[in-house]
């Protein structure tokens, strides 16, 4: 099916009327952005299909789609820009989907601010961690099916936040699950492994029942799910409604970007190669969640119940994450707990509304390089330590791996939000923006505000200890370790995505670039009214955050870091248990189903089977001839039944005549 | 006049069974090979030939008179759903055939291959037959080669499983057949008066009579679907037939059960069709969450197959009966989708048995390392099952969902709870065989085999095919679906707050 051809610039619509000749000069890259998606996925399919012949060099192939997209991604986002931004907004409209009734859906893609930055991120940072994975996938025998998940990943992102529709972008969005439960049991041979991809799929399933139960309600609502239909008819439906529907997609939102209470996978999943933590559990698709919340601002705007508790919840969750990241002593789970963390903000952001959506989705963008630069980093430092994860056998490598050491370091003051560097340009705005919660009336700006400020501080106490155990204090290093740096296909990503660390912060955020960018999905807005003044929030988290920096030198950097954990309080000791999130899952869900399936096995096996065969034998009058049921003698009960059939049949016929 | 395309089709297995028979067994499997794949070629053309602009019509139509006396009629025709019911047994056949290379060893391959072309002449039959009554007599008669397919040729407990199967088969059919001679006494009688078309429409004596009627009916359809609480026989009839056995008697053969509530319960008894719908749509519900938990607690891998599809049938049934346009359209299609993914599922789960020598899921382990191509295929028929947006089980599920919600919130959102289950049952399944270190059983097998690739191959590319593009199945489905919906005279429930047309844009 030719695509292009079926897909002609006329068809091309912006805001629901078919573009005139203005449309013409963008037209080029924008009917041909299907193909975004599509080169990803063929890069998939032939990696798959093309089975061991393309070993040599299926990689490259891996590593070039990627590229390819993150050019007509950019190509895109030029000539976006080259409209006026009243007409920012445009449909590729693509074939007739589901025809079926009174549902009727065609598949499309909507390119706007919002999912144009999405691809331009996804596309950059995926190519550039793809090219990183050619030299740590290196000596592994499936590299080339690695490749493909990869590509499929890809492929699937791109479909998420360019879909024009729930239900089209539903279909991306189980479609990074899926890649994400590949990638996170890529190495299935360990158990462990491969029950960590399943708890990621079932755990991200039960948010997708919600976000189905959202669809069927808009369904029923509107009469469509696409996004043009919901938001033009979202205004007029009852506050009730728009609620259940906000809190249904929040509980998607949540499945997918490890959001209190479903954040439970999301640590198991650092089994995945550190690839894949980086782009797909950092970067881009834990980050979902917030781009859905923000995509369907015209519900949560109506629904102000709903915007509060996603901005409860992401309170929550960067206070849990927070928490957690300062008691785990392996470097990959310390980097999730953080990113948890770090998506609560986002999150937070997106609920307070329009006035949030910009920092929401900076932070978002800023994020995605810091972590990703530091999950490679952390990769780089693992490959160098032979696959040890262990913070308390690292400590002094700053002096054998220095380019891993400075771009960490461009992380890491990133993510603490030093000021200057791409963090403090997202964060902060996000700390103010939440002192300004409701309007700046009530309790909510202190509360929202205070935790997104204690935040701060545990992000730079965690994040400091992190840096310091790996890369200063004294070497605790195992008798057979020689780390050493790795090669340049790991570093010159890194060196990229550090470079992004320290300046694309203040490209974006100071200079208004984004904001503007972002204007025609915040609308106007009124105006903030903190009750802290911004100079106050600055200068408040700023010592939260030398504090806590601080003292996360004094403890790990400047003093003895023992080898084997202290037993430490109970705060501590929770922490380091994720506080106990596995047992209550446990305790509640697992344990409870495991006894009712048991049950029902049972009850299956002697109760229903049972009752029927007794109704049976009751009503045929035949209860002496069960026996006969388990020797075969069929013919008896047949015959019955035939003499019956031909009695009654015979009585109706007669009577009839 | 027209040549007679449904006798036609109908007669070339039955004329291959008989070849096959005649034949040395040496030849068999080519022999019931070909036979297969030349009823395929006809369907085919018998689709070229169907016209999708009048795709809720039925068409191909042939009548004589049977047996006058008692006015029963050989009517067949087809209208876009029959169409689509015959070219999924058409499709599933040649494969299951292939599948049976190696199932069945020397000259008892002779009678196994020839029964089950016999079945898809009776399949074919059953989804033409425009007359009630020769609609009961194949519905019946379908149970015979199926009989002896799990009698002879099952597992070591076959005979229990085939007995269990008639039985309960046979009660159905009989509440059916009392159900059917009292329709004729209320129906216009004479001559034709079993055809479908004149049964349609008719003015009962009494509530009670026609709600009796659509019981026997339903009853049957019921078990042959099957929904809980009259399950019982599938998990034991799939644990002990052969593989190929089981996908044309879950994919195909249990369709004629939820195929028959759409076009004999919706059409002939409308008024006790809605009034019947609530409690149904409570069993349907009951039949999703049930399968889906007792699949979770299975320890045989077929029986597990054979719950997934009683949660599945529990879908199907849902959409049937929320009477929606959307609903009913998600059935029809879930029908032919579930006929792929079932399909694909028992016949990997086959070929991974034959390996092995065990149903028990506890005996695998560690197969994604030794065969990355067995698992993977495993992999995607469980992902089908799930239903993954991007495969056409997805389609169809969310149709059900999406279309039910507007009529029954409760049972929607409650079924959505099987969604979750879904992944659950398949993960962990997966989980269990194919990860984890290879076991001294499982390992030094042979990857797919040429053979095994083409008869995965077909099946995959139309589940994810259809799922990209579902638009040709659902345009000859839809207008056939309306028509059995229209006649209980129920509308769709209107959106409050309907949103603007958009044009250009999807709407």
């Amino acid at each position: 099916m030719n695509l292009l051809a079926t897909t002609p610039a006329a068809l091309l619509a912006q805001d629901g009327t078919v573009a005139g000749s203005a449309a013409a000069s963008g037209a080029i890259q924008e009917t041909g952005s299907w193909l975004l998606i599509a080169l990803p996925l063929l890069g998939a399919a032939l990696l798959l299909l093309g089975g061991r012949r393309t070993n040599r060099w299926g990689h490259w192939l891996g590593v070039l789609t990627p590229w390819a997209s993150f050019a007509l991604a950019a190509a895109l986002l030029v000539s976006l820009a080259g409209y006026p931004e009243g007409e920012r907004s445009r449909t590729l409209h693509l074939f007739g989907w589901m025809p079926a009734g009174q549902f009727r859906l065609d598949a499309g893609l909507l390119i706007d601010p919002l999912s144009v930055a999405f691809a331009v991120l996804v596309t950059f940072v995926g190519a550039l961690i793809h090219v990183y994975a050619v030299a740590y996938m290196a000596a592994d025998r499936d590299r080339r099916r690695f490749f493909a998940y990869l590509n499929f990943f890809v492929a699937s992102m791109l479909l998420l936040v360019l879909a024009d529709s729930y239900l089209l972008m539903y279909v991306g969005w189980e479609g990074v699950g899926l890649a994400s439960y590949l990638l996170i049991g890529f190495w299935n041979h360990n158990p462990d492994y491969a029950a960590a991809a399943k708890k990621a799929f079932v755990v991200n399933r039960v948010g997708d029942a919600g976000l189905t139960v959202a669809m069927m309600m808009m369904f029923a609502t509107f009469g469509t799910v696409s996004f043009a239909g919901v938001f033009a008819a979202a205004g007029s439906a009852g506050e009730g409604v728009l609620t259940a529907i906000g809190l249904m997609l929040l509980l998607g939102a949540c499945g997918k970007s490890a959001q209190f209470p479903l954040q439970s996978w999301l640590g198991d999943a650092m089994a995945g190669p550190t690839p894949v933590s980086a782009l797909i559990h950092a970067a881009t698709m834990v980050t979902a969640g917030v781009y859905l919340v923000v995509r369907s601002g015209p519900i949560f705007e109506a629904a102000p119940t709903a915007q509060l508790v996603v901005v409860a919840v992401g309170a929550i969750t960067l206070l849990f994450g927070a928490i957690v990241g300062c008691a785990k002593d392996d470097i990959k789970k310390v980097l999730a707990a953080s990113t948890m963390s770090q998506i609560g903000y986002m999150m937070l952001a997106a609920g307070l509304g329009p006035v949030g959506y910009a920092f929401a989705i900076l932070h978002l963008l800023t994020h995605g390089f810091f972590k990703a630069g530091m999950f490679l980093g952390a990769g780089s430092v693992m490959h160098g330590m032979g696959d040890s994860v262990e913070l308390r056998s690292y400590g002094g490598l700053n002096a054998v791996m220095k380019v891993t050491w400075v771009t960490f370091a461009c992380g890491w003051l990133a993510i603490i939000g030093f000021p200057g560097f791409s963090g403090f340009w997202s964060k902060d705005r996000i700390i103010e923006a939440a002192f300004s919660a409701d309007g700046g009336q009530g309790w909510q700006p202190w509360v929202f505000g205070g935790a997104a400020l204690l935040g701060a501080g545990l992000t730079a106490f965690y994040m400091s200890r992190l840096f310091f155990m790996t890369f200063h204090g004294t070497r605790r290093w195992p008798e057979d370790a020689h780390p050493h740096e790795a090669p340049r296909l790991m570093t010159i990503p890194m060196v990229v995505l550090a470079l992004g660390s320290v300046g694309l912060g203040a490209a974006l955020g100071p200079t208004g670039l984004f904001t503007d960018w972002m204007s025609p999905l915040a609308g106007e807005h009124a105006e903030e009214h903190p009750v802290l003044p911004a100079w106050a929030v600055t200068t408040l988290t700023l010592l939260l955050v030398v504090a806590g920096a601080v003292l996360a030198h004094r403890r790990y950097a400047a003093s003895e870091v023992p080898a084997v954990a202290p037993t430490g309080t109970a705060l501590t000791r929770a922490a380091r248990r994720d506080l106990y999130q596995d047992a209550v899952n446990e305790a509640a869900l697992m344990r409870p189903g495991q006894y009712l399936t048991r049950l029902l096995v049972f009850v299956d096996n002697r109760g229903v089977d049972g009752v029927v065969r007794g109704l049976a034998a009751l009503v045929g009058g035949l209860g002496g001839r069960l026996k006969y049921w388990n020797t075969g003698y069929v013919r008896s009960y047949a015959a019955s039944v035939l003499v019956g059939v031909l009695a009654v049949s015979g009585g109706m016929l007669l009577f009839r005549i | 006049m027209d040549l007679p395309w449904l006798t036609g089709i109908g007669a070339l297995p039955l004329l291959g069974a008989l070849a096959v028979r005649a034949l040395p067994a040496s030849r068999s499997r080519a022999v019931a090979l070909l036979s297969s794949l030349v009823t395929l070629g006809a369907v085919v053309a018998l689709v070229v030939r169907f016209d999708t602009t009048r795709a809720g019509d039925y068409q191909f139509e042939e009548r004589y008179s049977w047996i006058p006396s008692f006015g029963i009629s050989y009517a067949l025709g087809v209208d876009g759903v029959g169409l689509t019911m015959i070219v999924l047994s058409a499709v599933l056949v040649p494969l299951c055939v292939l599948a049976a290379w190696r199932e069945v060893e020397g000259a008892r391959a002779r009678n196994y291959l020839a029964l089950i072309l016999v079945l898809e002449t009776f399949m074919v039959g059953v989804f033409a037959a425009r007359d009630v009554f020769l609609f009961y007599v194949l519905f019946e008669a379908m149970l015979i080669p199926v009989y002896f397919l799990i009698g002879v040729y099952g597992g070591p407990h076959r005979r229990y499983a085939a007995v269990k199967f008639l039985i309960y088969s046979l009660l159905g059919g009989l509440v059916m057949l009392v159900a059917v001679i009292a329709l004729y006494v209320e129906g216009p009688g004479g001559s034709g008066g079993f055809l479908t078309s004149r049964l349609t429409g008719l003015t009962f004596g009494s509530e009670v009579t026609e709600r009796l009627l659509f019981f026997g009916f339903f009853f049957a359809f019921a078990v042959k679907a099957p929904m809980w609480p009259v399950h019982t026989w599938l998990p034991d009839a799939a644990a002990e037939a052969p593989p190929s056995v089981a996908v044309l008697l879950v994919g195909v053969l249990d369709k004629v059960g939820t195929f028959g509530m759409l076009t004999l319960c919706l059409p002939l008894f409308p008024d006790a069709t809605k009034w019947a719908a609530p409690g149904i749509a409570v069993l349907a519900v009951v039949s999703v969450l049930y399968g889906a938990l007792l699949a979770i607690g299975q320890s045989d891998l077929m029986r597990l197959i054979a719950y997934t599809s009683i949660s599945h049938f529990g879908f199907i049934v849902l959409g049937i009966f929320a009477l929606t346009s959307t609903s009913t359209t998600g059935s029809v299609l879930y029908m032919v989708n579930h006929g792929l993914s079932t399909a694909a599922l028992f016949l990997v789960a086959g070929m991974l048995m034959a390996r092995r020598g065990s149903q028990r899921i506890e005996d695998y382990g560690g197969v994604q390392r030794g065969t990355p191509l067995l698992a993977g295929a495993f992999l995607l028929a469980g992902l089908a099952t799930l239903a993954l947006p991007g495969m056409s089980t997805f389609v169809s599920e969310i149709l059900v969902l999406v279309g039910t919600f507007p009529r029954y919130p409760a049972a929607a959102v409650a079924a959505t709870v099987g969604v979750v289950l879904a992944a659950l049952y398949i993960l962990l399944t997966y989980q269990r065989m194919c990860t984890g270190p290879v076991r001294e059983h499982t390992s030094g097998w042979r990857d797919m085999s040429f053979r095994e690739a083409v008869i995965v191959a077909p099946l995959i590319a139309a589940l994810v095919g259809l799922g990209v593009y579902p638009k040709p199945v659902l345009d000859v489905v839809v207008p056939g679906t309306d028509r059995a919906r229209t006649q209980v005279q129920t509308w769709d429930p209107q959106p409050e707050v309907p949103a603007p047309q958009q044009p250009g844009g999807s709407r």
